[in-house]
Order: C-alpha cells, then sequence, then structure tokens
C-alpha cells in the first residue's frame, strides 16, 4: 500500500468487476432484445407513437418518475397486481421501445405502467393533470395547470375545451384548452398497456 | 515537559522541533489556499442554495398550491434541482476542497501550480449552473442522479479531471514515505469518480444502451458515486480529523488497510438493490443483495477501528467542534451503512423500497454522514489556511444543534412515516383506497418541513461564522476556538498541532 500502481490496479479492477457483472453481461444477455409475436401473429410491445415519443419528453422534463414508478412486480411481492396496477409483471422486453428508462424509486403516486389500460379514458387525464382532486379528494398531487391555456372563447366553443372543471372551472365565456405537451403527455400515458402476453412474464419465480 | 530546555535553548526557534515542521506546514497551506477556499466558498453557496430547493420541494408535499403555476418550480424540477445541487454543488465541492487540503498535507509537499484549480473550479461551477439551469428549464434527463443535460457535463468532466490529475500529480511528489489511510481513500475516490462518471454519461446519455440495461447502469452509477465517491472522501476526512484531534494514532492500522479493499470489492456492486423486484435479471439483483449485506464487513472494521480509538476521549466531545461533527458522521456513517444493508434484503425492500423510509436512509448517508464530516473537516481546515480562529463558538454551537436536531428529526420522521407507508403498500386490504396513505403520511411530511427549516437555520449560522472569519484580520497568536471556556490545556494543546 506504498505506491501509486497498487492502488490504481486495485481501484481499475474493482470497478472493472462491477461494471463487467453489472452492465457487461447483463447488456450481453438482453441488451438486444427483440419484440415477440403473438399467437394471432400481432408483435409485442407495440411501438411508442410520434406523440407518445414526444409524451415521453414532456414526462422527462417535468420529472413524473420521482413520483410514479414505473414497473409492475411480480405477483405476491409488494402488493404491486392487489392496487390493480398490472396483472402480471412487467418484464424486460416490455421496455424495448422506450428511449429512456424511468423506472422509478418512490410512489408517492400510484405506477403508471400499465396506466393507459387501467384508466384508458383520455379526457380524465386531461382534468386529472389539471387538478388531481377532482378525481381524488385526497391527491397530493400538484396541478400543471401551466400544461394548459386559458381562452377567451371566440364564435364556437374549442371541441377538446376542458369539461366537468367543478369549481376550478373557468369564468364565463373563458374556456380551459389542452396544449400541445398535455396532448403528448396523455398520448404516452395511454399507451402505456400491459394487456398483451409475454411468454417471459407468465414464468413462475 | 520533563526535561524542560535552558532558558537559552528556549528562545532558539531552531531548537524547537515543532517550530520548523509548523513552518513547514504553514508553507503546504499557504500553496493551497485559494483553491481550497474556492472550492469551499462554491460550496456553501450551493449548500444554502440546495437547502433552498429541498425546503422549497418539502412544502410543495403538504401544499400543492405552492408556485403551481410556475413550470420552472414544478415538483419533478424542483426536487432534482435540490439532488444535483447538494450533490454536484456542495457535497463534490465540499468534498474536493478537503481533499486537496488533506492531500497536500499528507504528502508534505505544496500544491504547483495552484491556478490550474481554480480554472477547474471555474469551469465546474459554471458547467453546474448551466446544468441547474438546464433542469429548471425543463432540459433533465429524468436519469436519477444524472439529470443535468449533456450540454453541461463535458463542461463538468473537463472540470473533474483538471482536479484529479492535480491531486494525484500531488501524491506524486510527496516526500515522506508512509502513506496515510485517508490518502488511499481520496486517490480511489479521484480514480473511481471519472470512470463512473464518464461510463454513465456515455452510456445513458450519449450513446443510450437499449431497454432496461440503462437502469442498471443508472443504478450501478448512482450507487457508487455514494459509495466509490463520497464515502471515500468521507472516509478520508474522518480517518484524519479523528485521530488528529485526540493528538494519537487510529487505532490499527490494518484494519484499515482491510476495510479498505472490502469496501472496493463490495461497494461496487451494491447498487442493484434499487432494482429488487424490478424487470432486470434476477441474478444481478442476487449479486447485488449478497454485496450490500458484505458490506457489513468493511463497516464494522471501520467502526470498530474509530470506536476504539475514541476509547478514553470521548469527553473531548464536549469542546471541539471538530470532533463533535466527526464523530457525529462517523456513527452516522455506522448505523446507515447497517440499515442499507438490511434494506438490501429481498423482504425488508419488499417494504421500503417506493417509500419516504429510502428518502430519509439518503439523508441519513448523504447528510448526517457525508456533509457532517465535511463541516468537521472546514471547521478544522479554515483556522489553518486563514491563520486566524472562528470568531464565534455560540455560531458552532447553533449550526451543531440546529443540523444535528434536525437531521435527526428528518430521520425519525421519515423512516416511521415510510415504513408504515410501506406496510400499507404492500398489502392493499389495511386501507380503502390510496388517498388514506396519501394522507396518513402528510403529518409527518410536515415534520419533514420543520426539521428542514432547521437545517436551514444551522446553515445559516455557519455562513455568517465563514463570512465573519473571511472578513477577520489574521491573528498573531491565537488559540482555538471551542464549545467550553473550562477545557484543560492537555485538550487544547492536541487541537492545536
Amino acid at each position: 500500500m506504498k505506491s501509486l500502481p497498487v492502488i490504481f490496479l486495485g481501484v481499475f479492477f474493482t470497478l472493472a468487476f462491477s461494471w463487467t457483472g453489472v452492465v457487461l453481461i447483463p447488456q450481453q444477455q438482453f441488451g438486444a432484445l427483440e419484440r415477440q409475436e403473438a399467437d394471432d401473429g400481432t408483435m409485442h410491445p407495440a411501438p411508442l407513437s410520434g406523440l407518445a415519443t414526444q409524451g415521453l419528453q414532456v414526462y422527462l422534463d417535468l420529472g413524473c418518475v420521482y413520483c410514479h414508478s414505473h414497473q409492475v412486480r411480480r405477483p405476491g411481492f409488494g402488493g404491486d397486481t392487489e392496487w390493480g396496477w398490472g396483472d402480471r409483471q412487467s418484464v424486460a422486453r416490455d421496455y424495448i421501445n422506450q428511449p429512456v428508462m424511468v423506472l422509478g424509486t418512490m410512489r408517492t403516486g400510484p405506477d403508471l405502467k400499465n396506466v393507459g389500460d387501467r384508466i384508458p379514458d383520455a379526457g380524465w387525464h386531461y382534468t386529472h393533470l389539471y387538478d388531481s382532486r377532482l378525481s381524488h379528494p385526497d391527491s397530493i398531487m400538484p396541478p400543471y395547470r401551466f400544461l394548459f391555456e386559458k381562452r377567451k372563447i371566440t364564435g364556437e366553443p374549442h371541441p377538446r375545451a376542458l369539461s366537468g372543471l367543478g369549481d376550478q372551472a373557468p369564468p364565463e365565456g373563458y374556456e380551459i384548452v389542452p396544449t400541445r405537451r398535455a396532448d403528448a403527455l396523455v398520448a404516452f400515458l395511454l399507451s402505456q398497456r400491459l394487456n398483451y402476453d409475454l411468454e417471459e412474464a407468465q414464468r413462475e419465480f | 515537559m520533563s526535561n524542560s530546555p535552558s532558558l537559552t535553548e528556549s528562545i532558539r526557534p531552531g531548537a524547537d522541533p515543532h517550530v520548523a515542521e509548523r513552518a513547514r506546514l504553514g508553507e503546504i497551506d499557504e500553496s493551497v489556499r485559494l483553491p481550497v477556499l474556492v472550492f469551499t466558498i462554491a460550496a456553501l453557496f450551493w449548500l444554502m442554495v440546495g437547502t433552498l430547493f429541498g425546503l422549497l420541494a418539502s412544502f410543495k408535499f403538504h401544499n400543492y398550491e405552492f408556485f403551481a403555476d410556475a413550470a420552472w418550480l414544478s415538483m419533478g424540477r424542483i426536487r432534482t434541482a435540490h439532488l444535483n445541487t447538494v450533490i454536484y454543488g456542495w457535497s463534490t465541492c465540499a468534498g474536493i476542497a478537503v481533499a486537496l487540503w488533506l492531500m497536500c498535507r499528507l504528502s508534505r509537499t505544496r500544491m504547483r501550480h495552484a491556478n490550474i484549480l481554480i480554472v477547474a473550479a471555474i469551469f465546474w461551477n459554471v458547467g453546474l449552473t448551466v446544468g441547474i439551469y438546464g433542469i429548471l428549464a425543463g432540459d433533465m434527463t429524468s436519469i436519477e442522479w444524472l439529470e443535468i443535460p449533456g450540454y453541461a457535463t463535458p463542461l463538468l468532466f473537463i472540470a473533474y479531471a483538471c482536479i484529479g490529475l492535480w491531486a494525484i500529480i500531488t501524491f506524486r511528489f510527496r516526500t515522506n514515505s508512509h502513506v496515510y489511510v485517508s490518502q488511499w481513500y481520496i486517490l480511489a475516490a479521484l480514480l473511481w469518480f471519472p470512470w463512473l462518471y464518464g461510463t454513465a454519461q456515455i452510456m445513458l446519455i450519449f450513446e443510450p444502451v437499449r431497454g432496461t440495461v440503462q437502469s442498471l447502469v443508472n443504478w450501478w452509477f448512482a450507487h457508487n458515486v455514494l459509495g466509490l465517491w463520497f464515502t471515500p472522501l468521507g472516509l478520508a476526512a474522518v480517518y484524519y480529523f479523528i485521530p488528529k484531534v485526540l493528538g494519537k494514532p487510529i487505532h490499527s492500522y490494518y484494519l484499515s488497510i482491510l476495510a479498505f479493499w472490502t469496501l472496493a470489492l463490495f461497494y461496487n456492486w451494491a447498487g442493484v438493490h434499487h432494482l429488487i423486484g424490478g424487470p432486470v435479471p434476477a441474478w444481478v439483483i442476487s449479486a447485488g443483495v449478497v454485496a450490500s449485506v458484505m458490506m457489513v464487513i468493511p463497516v464494522l472494521i471501520t467502526a470498530l477501528n474509530h470506536h476504539v480509538t475514541m476509547v478514553g476521549s470521548f469527553g473531548m466531545l464536549k469542546w471541539s467542534p471538530v470532533l463533535r461533527f466527526s464523530v457525529f458522521a462517523a456513527m452516522s456513517y455506522t448505523a446507515v451503512s447497517l440499515q442499507g444493508s438490511m434494506m438490501a434484503l429481498r423482504s425488508v425492500n419488499e417494504i421500503t423500497s417506493f417509500t419516504h423510509f429510502t428518502v430519509g436512509h439518503s439523508h441519513w448517508g448523504m447528510y448526517a454522514w457525508f456533509t457532517m464530516a465535511m463541516f468537521g473537516a472546514l471547521y478544522y481546515i479554515m483556522p489553518r489556511l486563514l491563520k486566524r480562529e472562528w470568531p464565534s463558538a455560540t455560531l458552532i454551537r447553533v449550526h451543531f444543534w440546529a443540523v444535528a436536531l434536525g437531521v435527526g428529526t428528518y430521520i425519525v420522521a421519515l423512516t416511521i412515516a415510510g415504513w408504515i407507508q410501506g406496510l400499507y403498500m404492500t398489502d392493499p386490504s389495511r386501507v380503502d383506497s390510496f388517498g388514506d396513505i396519501t394522507s396518513f403520511t402528510l403529518p409527518w411530511l410536515v415534520v419533514r418541513s420543520i426539521s428542514g427549516v432547521m437545517i436551514l437555520i444551522g446553515h445559516v449560522a455557519f455562513v455568517i461564522n465563514v463570512a465573519l472569519i473571511l472578513a477577520a484580520k489574521p491573528a498573531k497568536e491565537s488559540a482555538p476556538t471551542l464549545f467550553s471556556e473550562t477545557s484543560d490545556d492537555l485538550g487544547k494543546e492536541a487541537a492545536r498541532s
């Protein structure tokens, strides 16, 4: 322990050891997973649409991951399936079309890996983003009103103006319209579904 | 003083071996003063900014309308800005300041071409400012611990390369044959960090790997920043300052070698415990769980070594600020590491994962352990660099008690709340709805905000004291500022050397 080379080599090999184990071997093992063909010939998982990919960017820049995880653990481990967050666990293949991983480490709010299947109604997501307490009075999710525009109604009202805002409704003559970012985010949320089968997802552990 | 020198001997400076040694140390301190001061001041700036970001995020938990309409202050961004300012701003800058100073002192050599380090400090802080701005402006990556956008990170990397290289060059110029424990830890940290950071940047930001391999790279990196960057830097400080203040050597040099290499071997693999139950191969996770549990070995060895060194000297905690902060840090290191090994067990992780329990654990590690170690180190280093003593013992006392009680409250609140939250989440039949869990945690989150205010008070006291010591005039002769004026002279002597 008297010379730099000993420390240097020790430090190098310990880190190289874990990098090989934690990164390199898994990369060889499942870094190039392909989509899987179901019995009816469809390929799973389906690719993200252009709008949903933009929505992922909104998801990333707002940091949704810091309160919402994006993974369903296996039945019997941690209550994920009991909460109804998914009927099966999520597996590595479910994520291959997503450019950035947001598995998350916190559940201040519920898991979102299967949210598109759980709540397929786009309107619900818009109002929930605008003010989460309209659907969940106990929610502490901050309102994302800045994803919407308050406009004066001129002529016909906007076809996708938010309705059912209760006490959050805009004053007479105004309407709340989703921005492009809100549209993209909701498209991403709706694309998050675990409603298909993969062979490895059914395996018992 | 059994063999007192004669009168003529006593007034000849060369006769006192300590005079020559202190003059040499003074010269070494002088050579590294500016870079250490620049990094310390930058660290304190980020500490204050980070504390405010943290408080803001904490308030938003129980007051959802708080700055709700400002996108740049939204929950996800402000929480991330908090994490990145305290990690790359405060902790890294403070760690570098302490490491540079220790490296010069222990290598008994002056810092050569210290101006390069000033340039590096400017690069680092400009890069970080751009990065934090990027996070708030909406360019963050949402990859945990690597949220700073790709346009700022190369700047950080260049700055870091200069810093690491300069510290290693300093080690090459060492003039004494003995290599101290603290030096291995610093060298190891300096070599680990660029490999970790560079590899993670390439594999996640510039040429991302596919699918959940990203998550493995992510947690390999993020946990190793704790284990192979902050932990060695903190241990370097504690291994130096506890024996230094006590005026006695560390209990066992060989135990510290053993602890060093076992830490190097096991900590590496531990990060994947963040993915227990996740969509990655079970064998990697099992390896991570084993490594996490094996961490008990280096942690207990280190704890034993420090404890036996401290035995018989606990009374000195009453008056030495350096010792009190350092021992608080060392004890937290033991406790939080053992807790971490427990949390890596699948049965425990099932409950604690995805809850505030983990948030409490991370603050126990980064604050009660690492940050307290840095405070202790800075209380020792600043007076020696500036050749004057801390102006106010009261401010040190306020600092210690505010942050110690603050972080203690923080940890207790989130540990209890997180555990119960985890029990509810594991078994939905215990509650009526998810909202019940949220409602249950709210009072505890209010307590967290209160503890945050306490920590802020402590930081303000520290910053005022630093401002005062920077503004004060150098003293001709001074004794260390201690908590209690009635300390025995033996202790004062030890603290001065």
